[in-house]
């Protein structure tokens, strides 16, 4: 069991997330993360998803990504070069004063940016893959971590290489 | 300008379709005002579920799209399980079904169901138009993709104000399909093949193993004539029934839970397993792991998803089984020394012959027997789930492709007799035969209104023991004879049939059967036939869930049990207690 990235190319239609997830609920694959946005083709959208399994798993979830009609291409980009990024928020309690010193000093370790500051607590914006966003909320969490959101992760292939439809 | 409406009807017009079998309602109120004037033939079903399973039938007889209407709400979902039996077996079904006007969509409006998010897991592929202007494009893909590849059902969901609108009477049905996301393989690897090819020419001991894929493939001929030129003896699924003669003599019949002892042997036994259209169910493989445990094994088949699913395989091959089964046949040289495996075989077969009791009691299985040999090969059969199924699957002898239907995957009780209208209208010079059970003809019975209002001259012959009979036989197997509502009270089905205005008989002992078929084959209209079999028949050979397919249990009957339908039926008829 290890974790699989999937880049998978699909058409920019309604319906189209809920195929792909009710796909996974159905045959019990297990997804750890999804994310999917418009892409350099304004009819196509793009999904990275994260999925956990074995590789004959892995291998017959391509294969049944592959049936569904809206789906254009499946790539399994796991063992290639990648830049692969997440995005997350995080709401830390820092009253002001030496705590919310040390909070700035960590986000400015982890290059995060300060997006708000409020009276009791500051909402830190970090990118990066998802190591450098679990180290940094298991640092934060002594100053109280209120609230957190992430992206899920999104991946690209080094250099000139892409995932893209045959035609 | 034209309406939706009639680009929905032009557009069947253009993808072929003579028939269609649906139920009018609100929402499909301008699709049937068009149908009104058109020269497309529709068959008005009794229920919803009738009509898919009536497209179904139409559709393995034939080999074409077969297309059902029904209306929003309780009209579609009613489709469901005659969508989700086609697409188990992957037959080429296009639904058609109403919906409430785009205004009124997620608001549950009256009749309003979300079709599309029901039947996502049970169709190839499915569309909500919400534009007239797609209307074209979608029927099109529509039957495109039913048809192609690995077939299946697709439904399309059509909003009522999108029938209604009109669309500007030009560019309505684009030429070709389009689709990037959807390009089945045909072609087998050449590489691939090549490599299959030599572990035939290798092989001691090979096995084909076949099934829907060489129907929907039309490959039979092809599969005769590689199993003839390699001298390997096939076994075929249920759903591969017909696919080789029964009577060709590398024909090994059924594999599987209900096999034949043979079939199973010679898989377990196989040092090479050449599937073909086939997906590694487990009716057919019993425990997978002890599943032709000596055998290297071939895979081919459209769906690449269906590869090493449920196996590992050794050598895989996507496509079409009879553009593979082609390129198999030109690459194969040398003929692989077979003699001493057929020898092997022919004595397994000479042993473990298919058998039951001889005692003239009312057998089910003699009834198929008879009814095969009256027919001779002729006609289409087709059946209901349970017991019926599997005693038509193993005595009946069929000689041709499509003409056997039986709901394989989804196992749909109440399948059959809808299927057998559909199947009548594809091919209206055949005679068409429904093997029932009482359990399963009144699961749609009321399509005896159909049949009646249609003259459909399909014959049903119910094997009547009064028992949910397969369930029945689990119970007395594996439940200790606890028989847990799988008991029927008794019921004159004539005296139902004769109320609809259709004729039939009654059979109680083995010396009326002949005679029974032979009128029911001779009556010009349907009939039906109810024949009170031995209520506590099983059918045997059986492989218990769970256990290796050469594990079977039941093939040697005890000699010499009195016939028991006698007395117990009596009881019943006089309408004292069951049991």
């Amino acid at each position: 069991m290890k974790l699989h990235t999937l880049s998978v190319l699909v058409e920019n239609k309604a319906g189209v997330l809920s195929r792909v997830a009710g796909l996974f609920s159905r045959r019990g694959f297990n997804i750890e993360s999804l994310a999917v946005g418009t892409c350099e083709e304004p009819s196509m959208s793009r999904m990275t998803i994260v999925v956990i399994g074995d590789d004959a798993q892995v291998e017959q979830v391509m294969k049944q990504l592959n049936k569904l009609i809206d789906v254009i291409k499946v790539s399994d980009i796991t063992e290639n070069e990648t830049v692969d990024r997440e995005l997350a928020l995080i709401k830390v309690g820092a009253e002001p004063g030496s705590t919310r010193a040390e909070v700035m000093q960590i986000a400015s370790i982890f290059r995060a940016a300060i997006v708000d500051v409020g009276a009791k607590t500051v909402v830190l914006e970090v990118t990066g893959d998802m190591k450098k966003i679990d180290a940094l909320e298991n640092l934060l969490k002594q100053y109280g971590v209120k609230e957190m959101v992430r992206t899920g992760k999104i991946a690209m292939l080094r250099g000139a290489k892409t995932v893209k439809s045959e035609k | 300008m034209k309406t939706g409406a009639k680009i929905i009807i032009e557009g069947l017009q253009r993808e072929g379709v003579e028939t269609i079998f649906g139920y009018p309602g609100g929402s499909v109120l301008p699709i049937y005002d068009e149908l009104y004037d058109s020269s497309l033939q529709h068959i008005l079903v009794r229920h919803e579920q009738a009509a898919a399973h009536a497209a179904d039938g139409y559709a393995r007889a034939s080999g074409r799209v077969g297309v059902c209407l029904a209306t929003s709400g309780p009209g579609a979902c009613n489709l469901v399980t005659g969508i989700a039996t086609a697409y188990m077996d992957s037959i080429p079904v296009v639904a058609l079904t109403g919906q409430v006007p785009t205004s009124l969509l997620g608001n549950d409006a009256f009749q309003e169901s979300d079709i599309t998010g029901i039947t996502m897991p049970i169709t190839k592929h499915n569309y909500l138009v919400k534009n007239p202007q797609d209307l074209g494009r979608v029927i099109r893909e529509a039957f495109y993709i039913a048809g192609t590849g690995r077939p299946g059902p697709v439904l399309v969901d059509l909003p009522k104000d999108v029938c209604t609108a009109t669309v500007e009477d030009r560019e309505i049905y684009p030429e070709e399909v389009k689709l990037r996301g959807y390009q089945p393989t045909l072609r087998g690897h050449a590489r691939q093949i090549a490599k299959a090819v030599q572990l035939m020419e290798q092989a001691e001991r090979p096995v084909i193993y076949a099934g829907g894929g060489i129907i929907s493939a039309e490959a039979s001929s092809e599969l005769v004539e590689l199993a003839e030129l390699g001298g390997i003896p096939v076994t075929t699924t249920l759903m591969g029934l017909g696919g080789i003669p029964c009577d060709h003599p590398l024909n090994l019949g059924m594999l599987g839970m209900h096999g034949t002892e043979y079939a199973n042997y010679a898989v377990t036994e196989s040092d090479l397993l050449i599937s073909i259209g086939v997906r590694f169910d487990d009716r057919v493989t019993g425990k997978v792991q002890t599943f032709a445990p000596h055998a290297a094994i071939i895979h081919i088949d459209v769906d690449p998803a269906e590869i090493g699913k449920n196996k590992k395989v050794d050598v895989p091959i996507v496509g079409n089984a009879k553009q593979v089964l082609r390129a198999m046949i030109t690459a194969l040289k040398k003929k692989p020394s077979t003699g001493l495996w057929l020898d092997r075989i022919r004595t397994w077969k000479a042993k473990h012959p298919l058998r039951y009791q001889g005692d003239g009691c009312l057998r089910p299985q003699y009834i198929i027997q008879q009814l095969s040999s009256l027919l001779d090969g002729k006609g289409i059969i087709v059946s209901e789930v349970g017991q019926n199924q599997m005693w038509t699957a193993q005595y009946y002898c069929f000689r041709r492709p499509r003409s056997w239907l039986t709901s394989g995957g989804l196992g749909t009780m109440g399948y059959g007799f809808p299927a057998s209208i559909g199947a009548h209208f594809a091919c209206p010079d055949q005679i068409v035969f429904d093997i029932s059970g009482d359990g399963s003809f009144q699961m749609n019975i009321q399509e005896l209104g159909t049949v009646a209002q249609y003259k459909v001259p399909v014959k049903v012959a119910i094997l009547n023991n009064m028992y949910l009979g397969m369930v029945r036989q689990w119970q007395e197997l594996f439940y200790d004879r606890r028989y847990s509502f799988t008991e029927l009270p008794p019921l004159e089905f004539v005296k139902i049939a004769q109320a609809y205005g259709i004729d039939g008989m009654k059979v109680e002992s083995s010396d009326e059967v002949v005679p029974a078929l032979k009128t029911a084959i001779e009556t010009e209209g349907p009939f039906i036939l109810d024949f009170r079999i031995e209520r506590e028949e099983n059918v045997f050979p059986m492989v218990p869930a769970g256990a290796a397919i050469n594990e079977m249990i039941g093939g040697h009957p005890k000699q010499e049990e009195p016939c028991l339908p006698g007395p117990s039926w009596k009881g019943a008829m006089s309408g004292g207690q069951v049991r």
